[in-house]
């Protein structure tokens, strides 16, 4: 079992305490650990597709690991290797496809710390959309979400201050943002042919990018400034030939964005914001781009153990038509989180996107148990409802999905 | 984002005890509250602690679940501020690697972050959620954050036997904010000032929960602590164990631990 070593490994290190903590008897402090989870999915399309090209089929089984290897080699130094690899048997051209989203060293001193090698960092504090996360690109080929991530070589040293904390990123290579295969559902209008990807500099995928981040706290107020100069995780596209027929071309700009993301904790109210200023488009102008509103948690409804809590949010864009179109330019974000609170964690999400111009809609709904002690069921929904012909969900609004997803925890 | 509020909670210092004399006070309340503030003061100066836990959740039909955490608490010394407390999650597999700190508060709302490793994201929650379960169990939130004296009025309303040993019953009524109760009962022994039994008593005065803490040992020639809390509920039929080893102490822990930058890297 598991259990007793991964508990006295962890319990033997944390960061700079193993020392200290050896007297017990344990071994030592070089201690490795093997965890992670496989996952079996099935997504289902109701709708037959939108363009003669793309695969008809309407199930997509398809299954998925991600180990995770973690080694202490010293208490204060730690090797984490997390591999990810999924096959699709639908779309076996994109979707089946592999990604270290971590192999990094970590270093733990006092009062700073440091990462080299492939990490992941999360920034921000919305729920709708993420405006200022922007270290790693996205893999939008797990989902169109944007949630799922690519490993970003870096080099990231943070300065731990009683007035906050100062993040420092050197981020030597550009991963290339993922897509569906050419007949895949979810892919679009046209395929994309990475192939023919562009950039604005010259050491195209090879330019060094540097971020900086501040953060902290202040009584009830969380507070994150951040700026990134480099290449654009979002592309641009331009209309290219194949031999197929026309497809869309990548196309990366080298950019400066700004971003400020506040969170006021007070009760059961969490108020949120984050904003970005952001330019380099050579399409386009600079445009600031903004995501606030609140999550509201009644706890313990109807008498029960149960919390209700409610969402809204949101968004503005300000950027022109020389831009990357955006599905969140002028749009509200409602919705539900339900947690039983039960032995097996059971949990719903309910949230609906809404363009105030157009009125379309994106309709997500999202709900997960665990069964047993390492066994997880989750269902997912997601449908583009009242799509406007002008926009770019008109091209998705037949990839309406829902996903079955069992996980298998070791 | 389904992921957001998995669980959360700290298991800090609590139910933590004492000893000396107390002397004799006016009225009940006083004296209540002169007990209570002995029972806190045998615990000063431990500086800082670490203890792994496993949690055992039985439903009334006897089926079980089970849970495995490690809980660093960090003491701080101004009687004005509660400590700090780190929760880290190695089991279910599905929350494994969440990690919660929170820095408890005497009267004002705690402040507390959660990290969620799906995401490597850390989130500031809201910490007016009381009275709910922690983690499925039967233990609420306000069972677990540290004990401090000006949680609660107090009044002692005499003595009984508990196991063997003579109690000092004294009634607490919750001060702070969105608790799940009108009053608790708590049993401590006269000889070390421990609290070895609370009765929870609901918004409708009923009793709720009643828990028991046994296994004791003592740390460094003065800290006692329990290895074993049952928690029972009356109403629901269901009950929570909670399994403490290998407490240590004084394991110089940094204060650089208990920080909002580290959460994501807690192993």
């Amino acid at each position: 079992m598991r259990l007793g070593s991964s508990m006295k490994r962890t319990i033997l290190c944390l960061g700079t305490l193993c020392a200290l903590a050896a007297p017990i008897g344990w071994a030592g402090a070089e201690e490795a650990e093997l965890s992670g989870s496989v996952s079996a999915e099935l997504r289902f399309f109701p709708k037959d597709p939108k363009f003669a090209d793309q695969d008809d089929r309407h199930f997509a089984p398809s299954i998925a690991a991600e180990p995770e290897f973690r080694w202490d080699a010293r208490d204060d130094l730690r090797l984490t290797v997390i591999p990810f690899l999924r096959y699709d048997a639908a779309d076996t051209e994109e979707r089946t496809h592999w990604d270290l989203r971590e192999a990094n060293l970590y270093y733990e001193g006092e009062s700073w710390d440091g990462t080299a090698g492939l990490g992941k960092v999360f920034w921000g504090v919305a729920e709708s959309r993420h405006l200022v996360d922007i270290v790693n690109q996205s893999d939008m080929v797990e989902d169109i979400d944007g949630e799922d991530k690519l490993g970003q070589p870096m080099v990231n040293v943070n300065f731990l201050q009683d007035w906050g904390t100062v993040g420092l990123f050197v981020l030597p290579g550009f991963r290339e943002r993922t897509f569906p295969g050419d007949s895949a559902r979810l892919r679009g209008g046209l395929p994309v042919d990475e192939d023919q990807t562009q950039y604005e500099s010259g050491q195209g995928k090879r330019h060094v990018d540097f971020a900086a981040r501040y953060a902290h706290y202040f009584g009830n107020w969380d507070v994150g400034v951040s700026h990134f100069h480099g290449t654009s995780r979002e592309p641009r596209f331009v209309t290219v030939s194949t031999p197929d027929g026309a497809a869309l071309a990548p196309v990366y700009d080298l950019i400066d964005q700004t971003g400020v993301d506040l969170q006021y904790t007070s009760d059961a109210w969490l108020w949120k914001f984050e904003g970005i200023r952001h330019s380099g488009f050579r399409t386009s102008d600079s445009f600031y781009a903004m995501v606030g509103g609140f999550e509201y948690t009644l706890y313990g409804i109807a008498d029960s153990d149960a919390d209700l809590g409610l969402l809204a949010e949101y968004l503005w864009d300000g950027r022109d038509s020389g831009a990357p179109t955006t599905l969140f330019d002028r749009d509200v974000f409602t919705g539900m989180r339900l947690a039983l609170n039960d032995v097996q964690s059971t949990e719903a999400l309910l949230g609906l996107v809404t363009d105030t111009r157009n009125g379309e809609m994106l309709l997500f709904a999202e709900a997960e148990r665990r069964i047993g002690d390492s066994l997880k069921a989750e269902i997912e929904g997601r449908f583009f409802l009242n799509a406007d012909s002008n926009s770019p969900s008109a091209s998705l609004e037949d990839d309406g999905q829902v996903t079955l997803r069992l996980n298998w925890y070791f | 984002m389904i992921r957001q509020s998995l669980l959360s909670a700290t298991v800090a210092a609590f139910l933590t005890p004492t000893a000396a004399g107390i002397a004799f006070a006016a009225t009940p309340e006083e004296r209540g509250h002169e007990i209570a503030v002995e029972v806190d003061a045998r615990d000063l100066g431990f500086q800082d602690s670490r203890v792994a836990m496993q949690m055992l959740l039985k439903n009334a039909e006897g089926e079980t679940s089970t849970r495995e955490l490690w809980v660093e608490t960090l003491e701080v010394p101004d009687p004005e501020e509660g400590d700090k407390s780190l929760t880290y999650f190695l089991n279910p597999g599905d929350i494994e690697g969440t990690a919660f700190l929170s820095f408890t508060k005497i009267l004002e709302p705690d402040d507390q972050w959660l990290y969620l490793p799906a995401l490597k994201r850390v989130k500031r929650i809201s910490s007016s959620n009381k009275s709910g379960p922690f983690v499925g169990s039967e233990f609420a939130y306000e069972d677990l954050t540290s004990f401090e004296v000006g949680k609660y009025d107090y009044k002692y309303l005499g003595d009984a036997n508990c196991g063997g040993m003579t109690c000092f019953m004294v009634e607490r009524y919750p001060l702070y904010e969105d608790s799940g109760y009108t009053r608790q009962v708590a049993y401590i022994d006269q000889q070390e000032y421990r609290i070895v039994k609370v009765e929870f008593y609901d918004r409708k005065d009923s009793l709720l929960k009643t828990l028991d803490a046994t296994d004791w040992k003592e740390y460094l020639g003065q800290y006692w602590r329990a290895h074993k809390l049952e928690m029972v509920n009356h109403q629901t039929g269901k009950e929570t164990v909670l399994v403490f080893h290998d407490y240590e102490f004084r394991t110089g822990v940094s204060e650089s631990n208990f920080n909002k930058a580290r959460l994501d890297n807690i192993r």
